[in-house]
């Protein structure tokens, strides 16, 4: 009878736990988008923000951020990837693999606000190269390099060895039965990966304040060729994000309509970490199973 | 009684006659080595040329180690000394292309292993690796070693299916005709069929004996019966040594070294 009473008392302790943090996740996902999904709309969206007067929307911001992700993408992945492949299928058991490990925990562990401090410091002052895209961007890859570096040698790791044996029993080199056959099964696991990591940096703000920097300049999207101040493709034109946008209404916000511009940023923030969120557990099902034929 | 028990030294070990008997591969004084284990310790065989081969013996008794030393498998998990005589060269040099003298020697594992991939890139991957394009010669090869595996019948009508949506006897037999499409001269397999039932099993035992037409095989298994229906030689391997290499029907009726006489009639250890 004891050991059923306890077993029993477990499962409910478990379940209410289980149920609290679903409570607790619904609740705060309840709340930023009830009250800012109203106040999202086409305009909200696409018109540039308002410092002074109400009625700003969010459309640089948004565009912002976007470039911000992929240009941090487009520096970090190969990085990552080429790290990852070291890790998982070269790195000897030594003392510069263990350096290098060591590294990229002690870089995962790093608070943003210091790689933000960091960044400023080294590329906007000492690097001349001011409150940038590409001084975001950097600080932004400092961030997301180690969890990629780390998703990428994890996907890596969980192709079986028997698909090198394969490889190399068929008279494939080590890096061609890399490239051909252990990368494009670790494929769903690596494209998981960089969504979800796609979706922290999204969401990203302290690392950019002091790097991308708080203003949204004016961008002319009719001019797209980069090295024009005003092009919405520049890299050196400081840039505010979504994220950064939300921190700083919050904190010195003057429009009339800072709460409701902060909730409607808020909503937009959320559902785009959602839409991240569930696309990479969809791409990376349906590659998977086109990998394996698995119904 | 322990396992220990048996004389090293009491060994029966066939030698080919080289008048009348074409070798395939041979080893001289092969070791292993995995740190300071000492896992082979006195390789000596002799493969004749379109002969089915067995290696028996307990798990760990070194026959799995003994076959992937060569076609150097186990270079980077072990060290490994002595010679591997194969067409008058010694592909345990260091000198040696590995990449290249795998294509003469492949191999088969334990479990299938095929890649992710359709059924007929399974087979024309490695070729394409090695720069054949033309698509009517690939397409020749797809079905040539599929026939040779005895799968063709089964997949033809699936080629652009995944590898995995096969049974697990038909994977390995896609292993096999994978491998064959390199057009080797000599196949190894480690116990190709422990993983599967046997009606699979039998599938492939026949595909091997149909194989030996073309190429030599050497095949290590646990399973004694595979070894006695298939084989024409068999070699006993016991703690890394060999004690004892003979015609499979002398191992398996008049044994004449103590130790395979006690495995085989199951009194082992």
């Amino acid at each position: 009878m004891k050991t059923k009473f306890q077993n029993n008392v477990a499962i409910a302790v478990i379940r209410v736990i289980a149920v609290l943090v679903v409570l607790i996740l619904a609740f705060l996902l309840g709340d930023i988008l009830i009250s800012g999904v109203p106040h999202i709309s086409w305009h909200f969206l696409t018109a540039p923000s308002q410092a002074f007067t109400s009625g700003g929307g969010i459309g640089v911001q948004l565009f912002n951020s976007i470039y911000l992700l992929l240009l941090t993408l487009i520096i970090s992945f190969p990085i990552s990837l080429g790290a990852g492949i070291f890790l998982s299928e070269y790195a000897p058991k030594n003392i510069f693999t263990a350096t290098v490990r060591m590294a990229i925990e002690v870089l995962s562990s790093l608070p943003s606000v210091v790689v933000g401090l960091f960044g400023f410091l080294l590329f906007v002052v000492q690097l001349d190269m001011g409150f940038s895209i590409l001084s975001g961007a950097i600080a932004l890859t400092f961030f997301n390099l180690p969890l990629l570096t780390r998703n990428i040698e994890e996907s890596l790791r969980a192709v079986p060895d028997l698909q090198r044996e394969a490889g190399l029993s068929l008279g494939l080199s080590k890096w061609r039965t890399v490239i051909k056959v252990i990368l494009p099964e670790a494929l769903p696991g690596i494209i998981t990966g960089v969504v979800l990591g796609a979706g922290r940096v999204f969401g990203e703000a302290a690392a950019l304040i002091y790097t991308a920097g708080q203003s949204a300049t004016n961008i002319d999207f009719g001019n797209w060729n980069p090295f024009n101040a005003t092009s919405p493709l520049n890299l050196m034109r400081p840039a505010e994000t979504l994220a950064v946008h939300i921190w700083k209404i919050n904190s010195e916000g003057v429009m009339p309509d800072a709460a409701a511009v902060s909730a409607g940023s808020s909503a937009v923030l959320i559902i785009a970490v959602l839409i991240f969120n569930f696309s990479a557990r969809v791409i990376g099902n349906q590659l998977y199973r086109k990998l394996t034929a698995t119904k | 009684m322990g396992i220990n028990k048996y004389d090293f030294n009491e060994k029966n070990i066939l030698k080919f006659d080289s008048n009348e008997h074409e070798l395939a591969i041979a080893t001289k004084n092969l070791q292993v080595f995995y740190g300071d284990k000492h896992a082979l310790f006195d390789g000596d065989l002799e493969f004749e040329r379109y002969k089915i081969t067995s290696l028996i013996g307990a798990s760990g008794s070194g026959k799995s180690t003994y076959l992937r030393s060569l076609n150097r498998m186990n270079d980077n998990v072990a060290r490994v000394e002595g010679e591997i005589q194969y067409r008058g060269l010694n592909v345990n040099s260091k000198k040696i292309n590995v990449y290249e003298m795998r294509k003469h020697i492949g191999m088969v594992f334990q479990r299938p292993n095929p890649f992710s991939k359709s059924i007929r890139e399974n087979i024309t991957f490695a070729l394409k690796e090695q720069g054949l394009k033309n698509k009517k010669k690939l397409e020749e090869v797809v079905e040539s070693s599929l026939k040779d595996a005895a799968l063709w019948d089964e997949v033809k009508d699936d080629l652009k299916k995944s590898a995995w949506s096969l049974s697990g006897g038909q994977q390995q037999r896609l292993c096999i005709a994978r491998t064959i499409a390199m057009k080797p001269d000599i196949l190894l397999l480690d116990e190709p069929a422990s993983a599967l039932d046997p009606i699979s099993t039998s599938k492939i035992e026949e595909t091997l004996v149909e194989l030996k037409k073309r190429y030599t095989i050497i095949i290590v298994t646990h399973n004694m019966q595979q070894a006695s229906r298939i084989s024409d030689y068999t070699a006993f391997f016991h703690l890394g040594h060999i004690l004892e290499y003979d015609k499979t029907k002398h191992i398996f009726t008049t044994p004449k070294v103590t130790a395979t006489n006690d495995y085989i009639s199951g009194n082992f250890g």
